[in-house]
Formats: structure tokens, sequence, C-alpha cells
């Protein structure tokens, strides 16, 4: 078996092995030398994103792939076997590509943003914790296991959130940050425990088998979708995000984006795949909810941010909204599910606008994350956060200008950025549900526009200010990581169809159709 | 390979193309180009012709001419106001509060699937 | 109803706990109250497990008859290693916090919307 063949067999295990292997060394490294733990930490987040893609690859062109930990028996003889399984379908795949990129660009940028600081063997031990929570947590097949990942990666992001502990609010924030994710995490963890009393399986795929919708399974379904909805900043539970986003080092909010769209995904598959079978009957009304609470996220977020001053909470205000677009769309897609009169529909408007939603993950992590490292670099030159003392920051800084308009053209859906193809299939496919949607959802985008256009007055254009004389240009390793997730959304955005029919497709038939994910069991492993 | 780059990306009821529009806005920006040079380019110098124009207030230095975060868009928040003060007195920032607003969420979703 | 006392005992913890985190005031008080919701959960796993009748699941000379399911135990296990990092990670930012602010009152670790 050549070298390639082996390594696409274990990937998931090493996918989650490497990094939880680095995160052990970064400290006995950092001993020797700095910049070597640096370049370690670069090395594994790069290799491990070399085993991403091969995987992806692979899961996107035959299907999901089990990996077994623990005893290979089948299950037909309904023995009980001892093992986990991690179940890599394309939706995991999807969410995995872009963690390890936002998580590569982020292990970039800290090589000069934090350079000043004390304690880095701990924030590069923390952050590869992070992503070691983050990839577990998509693709992992099994409900407690899912528990425990999602505990690391709250545990890991709080103690980052609070890193700079000479300031009092960092670690102010870090505790309201904890005190949310412990209180979700337990009701997740008392859903699961209904789950396995009433059915004796832990494993998603065995449990989506055997779910019937009783009483017990209703308590479980609203826990598990309102403990993970309020980890993923969903309105009215998202006064967190404003808070940890806004007090982390900027370096820290780009992967907190992709961890709480983890818990995003973690909702998703609880109502698509685990309760695939039984969701027709209340998947209209479960549908609208989505859709009310998915437009209240958009609203609130867009009016919060418009009136703050504080640039990093004023981005994590406008990415709350940006999730509100997520969860409409998705549950767009929920409303017309295997409802028997509008079967149909599914291959029309519902398939497009989970497409859509699936697609504005990708495109909301990458551009949320460009703007938060602006907003690092604006943080790391003139060591001011606040929006009333920066101005006419444009002659100093010519490339983070330029980074900015691209992240804010991209944010608020300007064409030919990739913002507006995940935003115009989501328009047109909400549009058929109801045009007051879409009409809100477009005038959400255009305050996003508003929002952003006032922190680009504000902090670059205006006179050029006499404390801001001796800013100069951020260093090389910010503006190649800038570069990077901006040549991402500049190609995404020229080129989408290739994009959407490769990627996103896969994924979103996937999360629609429960069959494939489950087909392993009646086939044995 | 080239015609998988370029192909439209097709919703269900329109389509997108990112190329194309890239093609009408470079013949539009040309078209506006030449439409300006068409124009008189000629200005005295000197004169009330270059300084700027404030409604006949005083010009006063260039830094404290910069206008601030919290001035910029006042007539919009002045408008919301009403909904600007619900919402600031709901975001408290006490942690009971974020976990109140789970409980009755829980509540509320509760009542909606037990009646399913 | 004897044989429900568990499960009673569960609502009682969880709701008692999530009224502490709900309505006090004071930090340390409400991460007493995330220790006991994390109570009340983990009695609901060992809980699940047994069947009426049954001993502890462990092989090694033991005498004989059902055994309760030790899987919910295994679980509960995991979820008290967790809960005591996250206590600790808790009460170490308390520490911190009370140096900066001067004061344990959870009205004042916020308002910067207002």
């Amino acid at each position: 078996m050549s070298i390639m063949d082996f390594l696409l067999l274990q990937s998931p295990a090493l996918i989650i092995a490497i990094p939880l292997l680095g995160a052990f060394l970064t400290p006995v490294i950092g001993r020797i030398s700095d910049k070597g733990r640096n370049i370690f930490v670069i090395l594994i987040l790069a290799f491990t994103a070399f085993l991403v893609f091969i995987l992806a690859m692979h899961v996107f062109e035959t299907g999901p792939m089990t990996y077994v930990f623990g005893s290979t028996k089948n299950l037909v003889s309904n023995q009980t076997v001892i093992r986990i399984l991690f179940e890599v379908d394309a939706l995991s795949a999807f969410m995995a590509i872009i963690g390890i990129i936002i998580a590569f660009a982020a292990a970039i940028y800290s090589w000069s943003f934090m350079k000043e600081e004390t304690g880095l063997d701990k924030y590069y031990t923390l952050m590869l914790l992070m992503v070691v929570g983050m990839l577990g947590m998509v693709m992992t097949g099994d409900l407690f296991n899912f528990f425990v990942f999602l505990e690391i990666t709250s545990i890991a992001s709080c103690a980052l959130i609070a890193f700079r502990t000479n300031k009092g609010n960092a670690v102010a924030a870090g505790f309201k940050y904890i005190v949310i994710s412990t209180i979700g995490a337990l009701f997740v963890l008392m859903a699961i425990a209904i789950l396995y009393g009433q059915y004796d399986a832990l494993n998603i795929a065995k449990l989506a088998q055997s779910i019937t919708f009783s009483f017990a399974d209703k308590i479980a379904l609203v826990l598990l979708v309102v403990a993970l909805a309020m980890k993923g900043g969903i309105v009215p539970m998202h006064m967190w995000v404003a808070d940890a986003y806004g007090r982390a080092p900027a370096s820290i909010s780009l992967i907190l984006i992709a961890a709480t769209q983890a818990s995003l995904y973690g909702v998703f598959r609880v109502l698509f795949t685990l309760y695939g079978d039984v969701i027709t009957l209340p998947s209209i009304s479960l549908g609208w909810v989505m859709v009310i609470l998915g437009l209240l996220t958009m609203l609130i977020g867009v009016i919060m941010a418009l009136i703050q001053t504080d640039l990093k909470r004023l981005i994590a205000y406008g990415a709350v909204a940006e999730l509100g677009y997520i969860f409409l769309a998705v549950g767009t897609g929920l409303t017309v599910l295997t409802t028997p009169e509008n079967a149909a529909n599914i291959a029309g408007y519902g398939f497009e606008a989970m497409k859509g939603g699936i697609f504005h993950i990708f495109n909301d992590i990458l551009d949320i994350g460009l703007l938060f490292m602006v907003a690092g670099a604006l943080y790391f030159a003139t060591k001011e956060s606040s929006l009333n003392k920066l101005g006419g920051l444009a002659r100093n800084m010519k490339y983070t200008t330029v980074f900015f308009v691209i992240g804010l053209l991209a944010v608020s859906g300007i064409p030919p950025l990739n913002g507006f193809s995940s935003k115009l299939l989501i328009y047109e496919s909400i549009f058929q549900l109801n045009p007051i949607l879409s009409i809100i959802a477009i005038l959400a985008s255009i305050m996003l526009l508003a929002i952003f256009v006032k922190v680009f007055q504000s902090a670059f254009l205006g006179p050029a200010l006499p404390q801001f004389s001796h800013v100069r240009e951020v260093p090389k390793s910010m503006l190649i990581a800038m570069g990077i997730i901006a040549a991402l959304i500049v190609f995404i955005g020229l080129f989408p169809d290739i994009f959407v029919t490769n990627v996103v497709e896969p994924a979103a038939n996937a999360l629609i159709n429960n069959k494939e994910y489950v087909q392993w069991l009646t086939g044995g492993i | 390979m080239l015609e998988e780059f370029i192909k439209t990306l097709l919703t269900g009821n329109g389509f997108w193309n990112p190329l194309v529009w890239i093609l009408g806005f470079i013949v539009i920006f040309l078209v506006v180009y030449i439409l300006r040079g068409y124009g008189n380019a000629s200005y005295k110098k000197g004169t009330s012709q270059t300084q700027s124009f404030l409604s006949g207030n005083p010009e006063y230095e260039k830094q404290f001419m910069h206008i601030k975060a919290s001035n910029l868009y006042w007539g919009w928040t002045n408008a919301m106001k009403w909904i600007i003060d619900i919402l600031k007195k709901m975001h408290t920032g006490n942690v009971s509060d974020y976990v109140l607003w789970f409980v009755i969420v829980l509540g509320v979703l509760f009542i909606f699937v037990g009646l399913m | 109803m004897i044989d429900n006392l568990p499960f009673i005992a569960v609502a009682a913890l969880i709701i008692i706990g999530l009224y502490a985190v709900l309505f006090r005031r004071n930090l340390i008080k409400i991460v007493i109250g995330i220790a006991l919701i994390e109570s009340g959960v983990n009695l609901f796993l060992v809980t699940l497990g047994y069947r009426a009748g049954s001993i502890a699941p462990i092989y090694t000379s033991s005498p004989g008859g059902i055994m309760s399911y030790p899987v919910p135990q295994a679980l509960t296990l995991t979820s008290i290693v967790i809960g005591v990092a996250v206590l600790a990670l808790m009460l170490s930012l308390i520490i911190h916090i009370y140096r900066h602010y001067g004061s344990l009152d959870v009205r004042k670790l916020g308002g910067e919307d207002q």
C-alpha cells in the first residue's frame, strides 16, 4: 500500500492526532527557541491541512468514510460492540476544510501579531487544542464524543479569550464565555442522556435508524437545538458573542468564528441526520421557527452593530448578523423538506436555500476573518481600539486599506466578490417562501455595508492626525495571512460555479438525505 | 478545464456570471471615462475655487475636522432611538441575563414542540 | 414513587442550580449553581444505567447476578473530569476578576453597551 493510500485510510485519526501531539510538543520546543516553535506550529497545521484536503477529495467523490476506534465487528447481529466511530461525510469535510484554512491563516498571523506578548508557549498550545476540538466536533459520528470535543473547544477558547490577563475586561469576557458554554454543554449532555436511556445507543447512525418521535425525543430535540444554537450565537442568546469576540486577541477571534459555526453544524446534524426520518411531522413549524430566529438575528445584529464605537465589538455584531443568514437559509430548506405535498419543492427552492446557507458558512468565515485581521492590524499599529480615536490611517497603511475594502465589499454582498454569490442563492430561494423575508435580508445587507463604510470613514479616511504620524505598515506575516484570505475571497468570487458544484452541492446533498449516512449499518464495516 | 472555471452559477430562478459582470463594468467604465474627458479641465488657482465649501462655517485645523465614529449616522440613530434604547437595555452585560434568555427560549420552544 | 426518587432529585438539583445561576449576584454563587447543574446531569446519567436488583458492573470476584449497565458510568466519569477542569478554570478566572474589579458582583462585569 503506497504512502498516500495509507495516509488516506488513516486520515480521520491523523487529523485529530497530529495537532494533539503538536500541542503537547509545543512547550518543549518553545524552551529551545521561539522561532522554531512558530515554524513547528505552522508546519503541523500545514500537514493537517494536506490531510484534510486529500480526505475531502476522497469523500466528495465516493461518499461517507467511516473510521473505527475500537472493535470492528459489524453491528447486524445486535451484540454490543465497544467503539467510537468517526464518520466523515461531505458536510463534515466541508467544515473541516474551512476550519483548517482559517486556523492556518491565524497561525501565520500570530507570528508577528503576538510577538511582544509573554506566555506564547501556552498560546500556541491552546490554539492547537482549539483546532483539535473544532475538527473533532465536525468529524465525529458519535454523540457523546461530540460533547467531549465541544467541551475541549470551549475550555481552550475560554483560556485564549482571557489571554491578556493584564486587562480586566478580557478576563471578565472569558468568564462570561465559560459560564454560557458550560450551561449549554450540560444541557446537551442531558439530551444525550435522554436519547441513550431510550435507545441504548450513542452512535448517530444507529440512533437515526431507531428513533421515533416520542415525548422524550421531543424534549431531547428542543434541548439539543436550543443549547447548540446558543453556542452558535443565535438571538436572543447572542450577547456573549460581542463580549467574547471583542476582547479576544484578533488572531483568536478568527478561530472562534469557525468554532461557533461548528456548533451550528451540530444543530444541522441533529435536525437533518439524527432526526431525519421523523422530522417530517414538525418540519414546517420547526423550519418557520428557524426562519423567524434567523430574521431576528439579522436585524438585531445590524442595529446593535451600527451604534458601537469599539471596532472588534462592531465586527462581532456583524458576525452575529451573518449567522442569521445561515440560520434563515437552512430553516427555509427545512420548511420544504419531505413534506408529502411539496416533495417536488426539495429539488427547487429548498435545495437552493440549503446550498446558499452552506455556501454562506464558508464565505462568512472568510469575510469576517479578514475583517478581524484588519482590526488586529489597526490595534497592532496604533494601540487604539476605539473608533473615536482613529483617523486618516489610509496614508500610512496602504495594504491594510486594500484588504479592508475587499472585506467590506465581500461582507455586504457586493458583486463580484464571494459574498454576493452565496447571498444571491439565499435571496432568490427565500423569495419563493415569502417575499418579505427577501426584503429584510437585502435590507440587512445594505445596513452591513453602512456599518463597514462607517468604519472605513472613521478609521481610514479623513485628514492625517498628528498622533499617528509614526504609524507604519504592519509586519509581513500579518500581510501574508491577510493576503491568503483575500486571494481566496476574490477567487471564489470570480469562479463561484466550480466551487458550488464540486464542494457545496455534495455537502447539501449529504445533509438532506441521511440514507448515505446510515448505509454502513446495513452493509457492515 | 477552462470551461469549468467560467461556467455561470445557476440559482433556481436566475443566474450569475461574475466574468460577464466584470466585462460589463469595464465597458461602462470606459464609456464614463471618455465622456468625462469631454469636460472643461481648467480652473483658477488661488481664488475661492480651490477652497472647501462648508456652508459658510469656518474651517478649522485638519485634525479637528475629522468626524468621529459616534457622530456618524446621527440622523438614523436619532430616528430609530426608540428601538435602540430598547435594545441597549436588553444587552446588560450581566451573565445571569444571558442564561435567562436561554431559559426563556427553551421554555417557548418546549411549549411549541410539545403542542405538535 | 420511591423508584422515581433519583429522577425527582435530578430535577430538583437542576432547578436549584438554574435558580442560583439566574438570580444570584455573587460570582462564586453562580459557579456553585453550575456545579449543582453538573451534579444533576451526572446523577441522571448514572441512574439511567440501573436495572432492578442489579449489582455493580465489576467482573473480578463478583458474586453473580445481573449487573447494571457500565456504559453510563463511563460517560459519567468523563463528565465529572470535564466538570472539574471547567470549575477550576472558572474559579481561577474569578481570582483574576477580583484583583481587577475589586468586587465579586456580576453586575459590575458588563455594561459596555449602556
